[in-house]
């Protein structure tokens, strides 16, 4: 999967042609510093969301100032093990995806539904109000684009629309990728090294700046204003070639039929195995880009008056996710990776027409005891080959 | 209705679980208003007779005194709750099980005749039926008050049998162990806590005690990759809950 780059200025339609935009872009312009597009976000009034360096890993926070985003960075990621080391090589975007994603914000960890309050007529219920201001996720990486997109399906199909309404009320700044952690695979799932969806503002990382390719008119209206050189031809080629290498250089790659490979696993002796060495923690699922469990509790005060929904993120790796009448359908632990692995790689595609994996390595880098997807995934294909 | 009657008793224990519900601060009004304290020496020198509706019993049992006295509490109490890691897995004085109680009480006490207690020390559900447990060193607060507040809904209380991992994600916390190489307990320990240490950086200290089915060998696998020894490995695992049975038996696994 190829990146879109010098299609600035027009959009590329679902059946892949290029339609003209009525604000005309040229074939993509130079950025010299991206701190001047954060600061003409923050200036015109958006909400800016970008990865900051928080605690030794980088989180999509809220932006106040131009100067927040982190520079030199470079992330180190094997299974199990995540170490930022600062650089003076003035890059913006080396480091990577960190363990906590766009899902933090487009479907929150903890997120109140109701609220029901006693009244003289029994109780009554509000829904919960949320506040999304118009905001802007700054240097989304291609696989979690097309994690949010997938995201978004399940909750199409869900008929909760919140998710739907917070994503239509936020522009994406993407970067495509010039430098992959050890733990991406995306290549191998068709989600990056490179941007291959529509989206507003594709950046990316040359020796002379930022590349900046314009998708949609909503990416036309962000950029406009700014003073911005006209890339030149050899700058679009550079970005084609350093997206390319990055491809390259992922040392991961999933099997191409690991989604048929586990429908014929269910039975085999390796769940056992997995499961020995696994802590059913339940960190991978929440790290996930696409896993979008969640369980539901009430909450009420001591007097009685007052009465609360709450949904909040849950695991399949929970002993009590799938409590029935009775019991819990998945007690073993072997049983719930099976699970989550059998879903992610392969249920998915009948679910929701396309895997839940986009290839992103944050389960392989955040589980504690570094337990390899990719590498569980490639025993099942090779016992079976 | 009748506010209901509760009980609050001590055992072996440092009263630091009492002491959560002493400080309850802003709930404390609310928490007067539609409970009423029966028992509870540590706030209150006035004391009723039994029975009582909810008693919650602080503290591990560790005499013959204790052993007779848990079982009249049980007998006067419509709901019996266990709080803190003391009653529901030992505490910190278990770690006394697995040693000889005379080499220890001669280490200790000028006059070790004097002692009168068990070779062990054992949670409550050890001895009568437990209608319900709150974990952790101390229990907290939040626990405590939702524990009430559901009983007094009759709807059920929120305890969630997951992984303290659960909480760091649910927090933001970025986890200490894969980012910074610093052991945690988390992955074999009870949410619940609010996730008081890896969201300042520490590893999980396990307050709250092993998850169902904690796979603790997995975890010791990845401790000592990180370079831990044996010797450390086992002070992790003893401590607070030194006598839960998961904690307990990965312990013994590494002396
Ligand atoms: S399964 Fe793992 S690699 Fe795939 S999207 Fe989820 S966290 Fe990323
Ligand atoms: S695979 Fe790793 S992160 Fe996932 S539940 Fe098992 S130990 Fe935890
Ligand atoms: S810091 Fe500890 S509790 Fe939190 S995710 Fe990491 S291992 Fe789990």
């Amino acid at each position: 999967m190829w990146p879109r780059l010098g299609e600035g200025g027009r959009r590329r339609e679902r059946d892949g042609s290029l339609s003209p935009l009525e604000d005309v872009m040229a074939d993509g312009y130079i950025l010299r510093d991206p701190r001047a597009l954060v600061g003409a976000l923050l200036e015109a009034g958006w909400r800016v969301i970008a990865p900051l360096e928080r605690d030794g890993s980088l989180t999509p926070e809220v932006v106040s100032a131009p100067d927040e985003l982190p520079c030199g960075l470079v992330d180190m990621q094997a299974p199990g093990a995540y170490r930022l080391q600062q650089q003076d090589s003035g890059r913006w975007f080396d480091a990577v995806v960190g363990a906590q994603g766009w899902k933090r914000w487009l479907h929150p960890a903890e997120r109140r539904l109701w609220t029901a309050r006693r009244d003289a007529d029994g109780f009554s219920i509000a829904p919960a109000a949320e506040v999304w201001p118009p905001t802007v996720f700054f240097g989304v990486r291609p696989c979690d684009l097309a994690a949010i997109a997938r995201q978004a399906e399940v909750f199409r199909q869900a008929g909760d629309p919140a998710y739907g309404e917070r994503l239509a009320a936020t522009r994406i700044v993407a970067v495509n990728c010039t430098r992959v952690a050890e733990t991406c695979f995306c290549a191998s799932m068709g989600t990056g090294p490179g941007v291959s969806a529509v989206v507003d503002v594709a950046l990316t990382e040359l020796e002379q700046g930022l590349l900046v390719d314009c998708g949609t008119a909503n990416g036309a209206a962000l950029l406009r204003g700014m003073d911005l050189a006209t890339a030149a031809p050899a700058d679009i080629a550079a970005a084609r070639a350093a997206v390319e290498a990055a491809a390259r250089d992922q040392i991961r790659a999933m099997p191409p039929d690991i989604a048929d490979r586990l429908q014929r696993a269910s039975e085999s002796p390796r769940w056992q195995e997995i499961a020995a060495r696994c802590l059913h923690c339940a960190n991978c699922t929440l790290v996930c880009p696409t896993c979008f469990c969640t369980d539901v509790t009430d909450r009420s005060d001591l007097a009685g008056d007052h009465a609360e929904r709450w949904q909040r993120w849950d695991s399949c790796f929970s002993p009590e996710f799938s409590y029935l009448h009775g019991g819990a359908v998945r007690r073993s632990v072997a049983a719930r990776y099976r699970q989550w692995i059998t879903h992610k790689l392969s249920t998915w595609h009948d679910q929701f027409g396309t895997s839940g994996c986009t290839g992103c390595g944050r389960c392989i880098t955040w589980c504690p005891v570094g337990i390899d997807l990719v590498a569980e995934a490639r025993a099942f294909a090779e016992e079976e080959a | 209705m009748e506010r209901p009657r509760i009980a609050i008793w001590k055992f072996a224990s440092c009263d630091g679980c009492q002491l959560a519900l002493l400080d309850c601060e802003d709930d404390l009004l609310a928490l007067a208003g539609v409970i009423r304290i029966a028992h509870f020496p540590e706030a209150s020198s006035r004391t009723e007779e039994g029975p009582y509706d909810i008693s919650f019993v602080e503290g591990s049992i560790t005499t013959e005194e204790d052993v007779r006295r848990i079982q009249e509490i049980r007998a006067a109490s419509a709901v019996l709750v266990a709080i803190g890691a003391c009653a529901t897995a030992g505490g910190i004085q278990a770690l006394r099980n697995t040693m000889d109680l005379g080499d220890l009480s001669a280490a200790v006490y000028p006059e070790p005749g004097w002692l009168d207690v068990l070779a062990t020390s054992t949670p409550i559900a050890d001895h009568v039926t437990v209608d319900a447990e709150l974990r952790g060193c101390p229990v907290s607060k939040v626990q405590l008050v939702e524990f009430i507040a559901a009983t007094l809904a009759g709807r059920t209380p929120d305890l969630p049998d997951v992984s303290q991992c659960v909480e760091c994600k649910r927090a933001g916390s970025i986890c200490v162990m894969v980012a910074a190489g610093i052991p945690c307990l988390g992955p074999v320990t009870r949410a619940g806590c609010g996730n008081l240490c890896p969201r300042i950086g520490r590893g999980c200290y396990g307050c709250f005690g092993p998850v169902t089915g904690a796979n603790c060998a997995a975890l010791t696998a990845q401790l000592r990759g990180l370079g831990l020894d044996e010797a450390a490995i086992g002070a992790l695992y003893r401590s607070f809950n030194a006598g839960a049975a998961a904690f307990a038996t990965e312990a013994k696994a590494d002396v």
